[in-house]
């Protein structure tokens, strides 16, 4: 194969003549090549991120930033993975929100606004001001969904927040100090345990697992030798891709099939 | 307008030239012909990383000595410890901390295992070194496989798991696997996990590579996220039973003077103190290693994925299994540079995303197990040589994401793939409109320590589950089970760590003893530690910055 030059671990490759320009990071001035990340332009400059920083893909939360662009009085939101440096930029890392989980028992809840207000009663002192919703690096319509869960709607709440990395820049800008995303996490819970239909299909497969209907099949695959399965797994059927709601299987042996 | 530069525009423009051709023969279920499981095994040989005598050298201590393995991964299992055990050993008889169980890690595994361990009466820290939820399980995109359609059965799951494996699975491990499989979904489900779901409950399920039939289920595609932030929030619900101990990674295990497990010495990053918890049991959930970069590779994974418990597990005498071959995922992002290596998942080929090379033709078919769809994918770069260069040099194939709103509807793409969506709507290119320019991109663990379908490893009380472990995925892992091997060996080592807490009576002394004989091991052998042990963080600094930081 030839000489990895496809392959450089995390290194962002920055071509020759690319331009130096000038970040803040925290009120300090570095020169960092631009198109970095903030991350990246935060590790060129040297710093070695310890709280800040964690899947580096945009999905953990960990890496809220907030920054001012030069000129500009605008406050701005970004997760330090996604967003690129821009010039003048001026920025902090924040890596920790405080906020107050409310502890529950799921089991014991009901998917109603009543919920809502006994475990997160800041949720209704929302001023529809929208600072939430300019806050989120998710793009999330943050206020949309507070609003929701006053009128007592879950679903709803449920589906706009789906998105959420719960790195808590809404909660921290809040002027009712409202704890959007541990209030949107119990909404999400409540749509999913109690308002979204189950899967009877589940249920009934968990029931013939549970009956030791699928044993046999387990232990005819543990006595078989490596041919013999390399022999089924090749000639095993395939369902057709992509999804054909008409196909039935030839082979139904090894099938639990029950209406 | 489009989000590639100029460079790139005239492949793209024969892309577009050949979708709709694509397109007719896709809806017709025509793609570029599957290969014969036959025909896996020459192309891994030529074109699959890790199948290259290069960059390996053999292990020179321990269970596995002899084996060759990724020289990035024998410099880790061969580093010098954190602590001088002759120094440290006075320390041991006061310890910080004393638990029943000790979980090391906080994702998926972990906070199922204390989750299950919890349940079971027990007194449980949970330590991780970012925060908690920080780890792989938070990253994976596309499903969580399970064999719960009435067209479908454990049985095929088998089949499909130990096939995409190349038969190098733990058949034990295996059938726990896919017979617990429903049993997590259900377990999920009723914690409030929002799975896609048809208007009547039904679980909306798609095929993976190498998946016979349709088993994948998901959470728009941020399923672990979804799936870790239950977990997560079910944890924080616990907080009488279940001690977080957040940026606390370990640094060594301990054994008691009998040879049981003790507990393990933490390092707290923020204050940079050792302290030593005593645990009856100890399960490790500690994730895998690609920010090792092996063999120079990018990777999908977080940051702290530098495989701190084979390097635990190793110096207490746990064997490691089916390290041979890492996961190289087939498509991580080549473009732009700032998402270099970032994971796009398999969802968008099980959407009918085809692989497309530089001339616009397609070339392997969009879902062969990860492996082989990997080096397909290397060869089409270097061999044939019609990948396609980005602006900054790397190599890369289209994936033609816009077939997906011409097959499902427009709008599916913004909805099925939120994620990606945003990711680089930001970069300002539309994954509806635009393909998208992948290369192989370092993803997954495959093996580690040698578990029992209890998840006990050959110490006693010492568990391990999740990314850590070896043998259920064989040598190579398919969508969908690494979701359900952190969640069904997670509870299964809960539940079994749980049993042994209660039925042991006290940890005797704690001891090093196994660590002085490594270190007497690694001197005997005349291996020079290259670095400090577990490595924690990986240094992305700038090394001009280091240089002129560096006193020594």
């Amino acid at each position: 194969m030839a000489e990895c030059k496809y392959t450089v671990g995390d290194k962002t490759i920055v071509p020759p003549g690319t331009k130096m320009i000038p970040i803040y990071i925290m009120g300090k001035r570095y020169e960092v090549p631009e198109g970095l990340t903030i991350l990246k332009a935060l590790e060129y400059a040297g710093y070695r991120v310890i709280r800040g920083c964690g899947c580096r893909a945009g999905i953990c939360g960990a890496c809220a930033t907030v920054y001012r662009l030069k000129d500009d009085y605008r406050l701005r939101f970004g997760l330090a993975c996604q967003t690129t440096v821009k010039p003048g930029m001026y920025l902090t890392q924040i890596p920790f929100v405080p906020a107050n989980k409310a502890v529950y028992d799921i089991n014991q809840l009901t998917a109603d606004v009543f919920t809502i207000e006994r475990l997160y009663p800041e949720t209704f002192r929302c001023l529809a001001c929208n600072t939430c919703t300019k806050a989120c690096p998710m793009d999330i319509p943050v206020m949309d969904y507070i609003q929701a869960l006053i009128q007592g709607d879950i679903k709803t709440a449920a589906e706009i927040s789906h998105s959420c990395i719960m790195c808590g820049m809404c909660t921290l800008r809040c002027p009712a100090e409202i704890q959007h995303f541990h209030v949107a996490m119990l909404a999400r819970r409540l749509y999913g345990k109690y308002i979204q239909p189950k899967a009877r299909h589940l249920e009934k497969r968990v029931e013939q697992i549970k009956a030791g209907k699928f044993d046999w099949m387990m232990d005819e695959l543990m006595g078989l030798s490596t041919e013999e399965l390399k022999k089924r797994y090749k000639e095993r059927e395939w369902e057709p891709e992509p999804y054909d709601p008409h196909w039935k299987p030839k082979e139904t042996k090894y099938l639990i099939i029950e209406e | 307008m489009s989000g590639y530069p100029e460079s790139l525009q005239e492949s793209l423009a024969k892309v577009e030239e050949t979708r709709p051709q694509r397109l007719e023969e896709a809806r017709k279920q025509r793609y570029f012909l599957k290969l014969s499981p036959d025909e896996y095994d020459a192309i891994l040989q030529k074109y699959h990383p890790d199948y290259q005598p290069e960059g390996r050298k053999p292990l020179q201590v321990g269970p596995n000595k002899g084996e060759f393995l990724q020289t990035e991964l024998v410099a880790i299992l061969q580093g010098a410890p954190w602590i001088d055990p002759g120094k440290f050993c006075g320390r041991l008889k006061t310890p910080d901390m004393s638990t029943d169980i000790l979980v090391i890690g906080g994702g998926g595994a972990g906070s199922a295992a204390a989750l299950l361990a919890s349940e079971q009466g027990c007194e449980v820290i949970l330590a991780t070194k970012l925060r908690h939820g920080d780890a792989n399980t938070v990253m994976a995109e596309g499903g969580i496989q399970a064999a719960d359609l009435p067209y479908d059965s454990p049985y095929y799951h088998f089949l499909d798991t130990i096939g995409g494996g190349h038969f190098t699975n733990d058949k034990n491990l295996v059938r726990a696997l896919v017979m617990d499989a429903p049993i997590v979904i259900k377990w999920l489900e009723d914690l409030g996990v929002m799975f896609d779901k048809e208007p009547d409950g039904t679980m909306k399920e798609l095929k993976g590579g190498g998946l016979c039939r349709r088993r994948m289920h998901s959470s728009a595609d941020m399923t672990g996220s979804e799936i870790m932030r239950v977990l997560r929030d079910e944890v924080r619900n616990h907080p009488d039973k279940i001690k977080v101990l957040e940026f606390c990674p370990a640094v060594e295990l301990l054994l008691d003077e009998e040879g049981q497990i003790g507990g393990a010495i933490l390092y707290n990053m923020d204050n940079q103190e050792f302290l030593v918890v005593q645990a009856k049991a100890v399960i490790l959930a500690t994730g895998g290693y690609g920010r090792l970069h092996l063999h120079g590779f990018a990777t999908t994974n977080h940051y702290g994925a530098t495989g701190d418990g084979l390097v635990l597990g190793y110096r207490v005498g746990v064997r490691l299994q089916n390290l041979k071959y890492a996961q190289f995922h087939p498509t991580g992002a080549a473009f732009p540079e700032q998402c270099a290596g970032m994971l796009i998942t398999e969802k968008v080929r099980t959407l009918g995303a085809e692989p497309i090379n530089r001339d616009g033709e397609r070339f392997c078919h969009p879902l062969e197990p990860r492996d082989v769809e990997a080096a397909l994918i290397i060869r089409e770069c270097l061999e044939r040589e019609k990948g396609v260069i980005t602006p900054t040099g790397r190599l890369g194939i289209w994936l033609d994401s816009p077939m997906i709103d011409m097959i499902w509807g427009e709008g599916t793409v913004a909805k099925a793939l939120a994620g990606k969506y945003l990711q680089f709507k930001r970069y300002g290119i539309d994954i509806a409109k635009e393909p998208m320019l992948v290369f192989p991109t370092l993803h997954y663990q495959n093996g580690g320590l040698a578990i029992n379908e209890w998840g006990e490893t050959t110490v006693p009380g010492l568990f391990a589950a999740g990314e850590v472990t070896g043998g259920v995925h064989g040598d190579n892992r398919l969508m969908g089970n690494s979701l359900l091997d952190v969640n069904v060996f997670g509870r299964r080592a809960g539940i079994k760590a749980a049993e042994f807490a209660k039925q042991r009576e006290k940890v005797k002394a704690l001891s090093l003893r196994h660590l002085e004989k490594y270190l007497k091991n690694l001197e005997e052998s005349g291996v020079k530690p290259e670095q400090k042990t577990p490595i924690i963080l990986p240094d992305y600094r700038n090394p001009e910055v280091k240089v002129k930081g560096a006193l020594d």
